[in-house]
């Protein structure tokens, strides 16, 4: 059976600002989604507020995964659901060697804590041989020097590095749904195109994704079931790819106008 | 031209809110945290210090004359020197309520099968026969006032290598220490190093001939016992020319809300072209006092490394120094505190550059949390004729939330032109960001935190052997426990 993302009539507000102003989708496994939209119409919120982030308070709506109420759920316990979430910046974190940081994540969400991600058992030590080997692949998948394992997560990364390691997270840790904020932004073509492969490869009936973008060119190569667009808080018209086509065609100001109308009226 | 720079910073004084006293001794360190009966003790002095109490000591060890004379200067010495203010509160030791010596028996072993039960079951539960089985050249276990237990590999010991309890030291080596005890650091240095050098017990004393490498570590395990104890080790360890030594101390004691009292004083001597490391992991239980006087000096293209965590103790004091005297000799100090509630890490270094083309460097890191203080105190010294010489210093303090405090005192004195200082100090604050972004990965928020915290102390880490780096580890993150939510 399909793994559902239901989001109904979600509000969020940050600092008391409403950013997101009733928002219903619902994201299944063996879908991609894409969300489309103009700068500050509330992707990324979405996004954030998806997974968590203290900052992003839902005032209104909820947020079922596989029919659970997660919205008073913290990251880590989402993540254990099978949520996923490539940031747009992801974060610089000194001193932690990116292989380090994803075996104890590893580790985390297969109900072992130990954050330090050092191996002291013999049990782990099969297990670890296997994830540096999986580490290794995912990293030639994406295209990443193996010596990025030993390098502090993010630190010095080049925009694009950053990007296409948030993907080779996801493939070790293996969401149910994923959630791409805006993955594609700042990488040159032949990387968008690395990303999106990885991707692929990951689709199935195991796996679904929330893409949110400004741009086709990644979406050419997705091919997304849905596509959706955000305009002001609010998810002002859903279709299927054509929708893209459509959009780089007229841009997005009909539809800003139409939603514009519709409040008038 | 002299050149004298005092840039003091202060940082995260915000008054917590009524908290409760008794959390200070909260740490739950059911590993360290045991302890055993005195009754049996050899051994146990009364409360309090005079010179029969000192005389006493002397006598119990049967020592020469000359080190008794040496402990009586040393008791005048500190009689007269007054309580520093200048760094942590040192208030609420009484010097009366302190036992100076006490031991559950006189007798060294070399197996661990003739230590006392009571002794090889705190060491046993605290891993120390395994560890030396796994890695180590040589050990030493000091419990209380005395090395009850050490031994040295025979391949070492063939070569020459030196590794003794201080006691033995001088029982085995006198003209040795004689000729070195008390010249790096002599009583007059200060009223702990007085105090140290009046009632002195255990330590170690390592000597490495020339050109001897000793590429595995030589440990010392200092645990406290016995409650409001004073333990007074006296460690002197000599590099001769070319030799290579690293040598590493861990410390732990239970807690018995009381103040007890460490003073110990480390004298260094590495001679031209020998390289010394000493690592001390410092996990004193927190009502610990933890005074401690760390010097080394460094000849003719030599290199001193001090690695110095500092995790227990409610007050440390300690500022391992180097004093380079000979050309191109170098110096490394990396010094990392964590301060918990109710803790004060007064820490940092000294580089006294005596000598043309020296180098020295200095890195503190520090992390405060619950209220807890980490202060840096650092003296760089450039003496006239130095030329060539180069330093840098870099701070870096985290402080984990607003009640925490972190201060800079980075005295820097330049007589010489030709050199080259570099002087860096940051402080930061882990982000909401950093700890969402961990935890969307699947990571609890006290494991996110734990992590970063790690993250910040890995220059340090990395210096450790394995099996020491995963000790640290966890260390840390039983601090970090529960200290979110």
């Amino acid at each position: 059976m399909a793994s559902v993302l239901e989001i109904k009539d979600l509000h969020v507000s940050v600092e008391g600002k409403e950013i997101l102003k009733g928002v219903t989708l619902n994201v299944k496994t063996g879908e991609i989604h894409s969300i489309m939209g103009p700068n500050g119409s509330g992707k990324s919120t979405l996004a954030l507020a998806l997974m968590g982030h203290p900052k992003y308070e839902v005032t209104q709506g909820e947020i079922l995964f596989k029919g659970q109420n997660i919205v008073e759920l913290e990251p880590n316990e989402r993540a254990r659901l099978g949520l996923f979430l490539a940031f747009q910046y992801p974060l610089e974190i000194q001193g932690v060697p990116l292989g380090r940081f994803l075996w104890a994540a590893k580790k985390a969400l297969m109900g072992q804590s130990q954050a330090d991600g050092q191996p002291d058992k013999k049990a782990d030590a099969k297990a670890l041989s296997e994830f540096r080997k999986q580490l290794q692949e995912k990293m030639k998948l994406l295209k990443m020097d193996e010596s990025f394992a030993q390098r502090y997560l993010n630190v010095g990364f080049s925009g694009g590095e950053k990007k296409r390691a948030e993907i080779v997270q996801m493939h070790i840790l293996k969401p149910e749904i994923a959630i791409l904020d805006e993955t594609d932004s700042g990488l040159d073509i032949d990387s968008v195109k690395i990303v999106a492969e990885a991707v692929n490869q990951l689709r199935g009936p195991d796996f679904g994704a929330l893409v949110i973008t400004h741009y086709q060119r990644i979406l050419n190569f997705l091919k997304p079931d849905y596509v959706h667009v955000m305009i002001d808080g609010r998810i002002v018209r859903s279709g299927d790819e054509s929708l893209v086509h459509e959009l780089e065609a007229k841009g997005y100001d009909w539809l800003i106008h139409e939603t514009k109308a519709k409040a008038v009226r | 031209m002299a050149k004298r720079i005092e840039e003091v910073r202060h940082l995260g004084e915000k008054k917590r809110p009524v908290e409760k006293e008794q959390a200070v001794y909260d740490r739950d360190y059911s590993r360290y945290a045991f302890s055993y009966p005195t009754d049996k003790y050899k051994y146990v002095l009364k409360p309090g210090l005079s010179r029969e109490v000192i005389e006493e000591i002397s006598a119990i060890k049967g020592e020469p004359t000359w080190m008794r004379a040496f402990r009586l200067q040393a008791y005048e010495i500190f009689l007269k020197k007054p309580m520093p203010t200048w760094g942590g509160d040192l208030s609420a030791i009484n010097f009366d309520t302190i036992t100076y010596y006490a031991t559950p028996t006189d007798k060294s072993a070399r197996s661990w099968d003739d230590v006392p039960e009571e002794v090889k079951k705190t060491f046993d539960r605290l891993g120390i026969p395994e560890a030396e089985r796994k890695f180590l050249a040589g050990v030493g276990a000091q419990y209380d006032s005395e090395v009850l237990y050490h031994s040295i590999r025979e391949d070492l010991k063939k070569k020459g290598v030196i590794f003794l309890s201080m006691d033995e030291g001088l029982k085995e080596y006198p003209e040795l220490v004689k000729e070195y005890l008390g010249t790096v650091i002599p009583p007059t240095d200060n009223k702990f190093a007085a105090l140290n050098s009046a009632v002195w017990s255990g330590g170690s004393f390592i000597y490495v001939p020339p050109g001897v490498q000793v590429e595995i570590p030589l440990q010392a395990y200092f645990r406290i016992n016995a409650p409001q104890m004073g333990q007074f080790e006296r460690t002197l360890i000599i590099a001769d020319e070319g030799s290579r030594v690293h040598y590493i101390e861990g410390c732990t004691a239970p807690i018995y809300s009381k103040e007890s009292l460490h003073a110990a004083v480390v004298e260094l001597i590495a001679k031209r072209g020998a390289h010394l490391r000493y690592t001390t992991l410092q996990n004193w239980s927190n009502d610990v006092y933890n005074l401690v006087t760390k010097r080394a000096v460094a000849y003719e293209d030599a290199t001193v490394e001090w690695v110095d965590a500092n995790i227990g103790s409610r007050l440390t004091m300690k500022y391992p120094s180097v004093y380079m005297l000979g050309k191109g000799a170098r110096a490394d100090i990396l010094s990392v505190a964590f301060a918990g509630r109710g803790q004060h890490q007064d820490t940092g270094g000294k580089a006294i550059h005596a000598a043309p083309y020296t180098t020295s460097t200095i890195v503190s890191k520090s992390v405060s949390k619950d209220g807890g203080r980490a202060t840096y105190r650092g003296h760089l010294v450039v003496a006239k004729g130095a030329h060539h010489a180069k330093s840098n210093v870099r701070c870096d303090a985290l402080l984990l939330d607003e009640y925490s405090r972190s201060d800079t005192y980075p005295y820097i004195e330049i007589d010489e032109d030709q050199v080259t200082i570099g002087h860096e100090a940051t402080v930061g604050k882990v982000g909401d960001d950093q700890i969402f972004y961990l935890m969307s990965r699947g990571l609890s928020e006290s494991e996110a935190l734990s992590m970063i915290v790690l993250g910040f102390m890995e220059p340090f880490t990395k210096t450790l052997p394995m099996e020491y780096a995963i000790e640290f580890n966890r260390l840390i993150q039983l601090e970090m426990e529960g200290s979110v939510g």
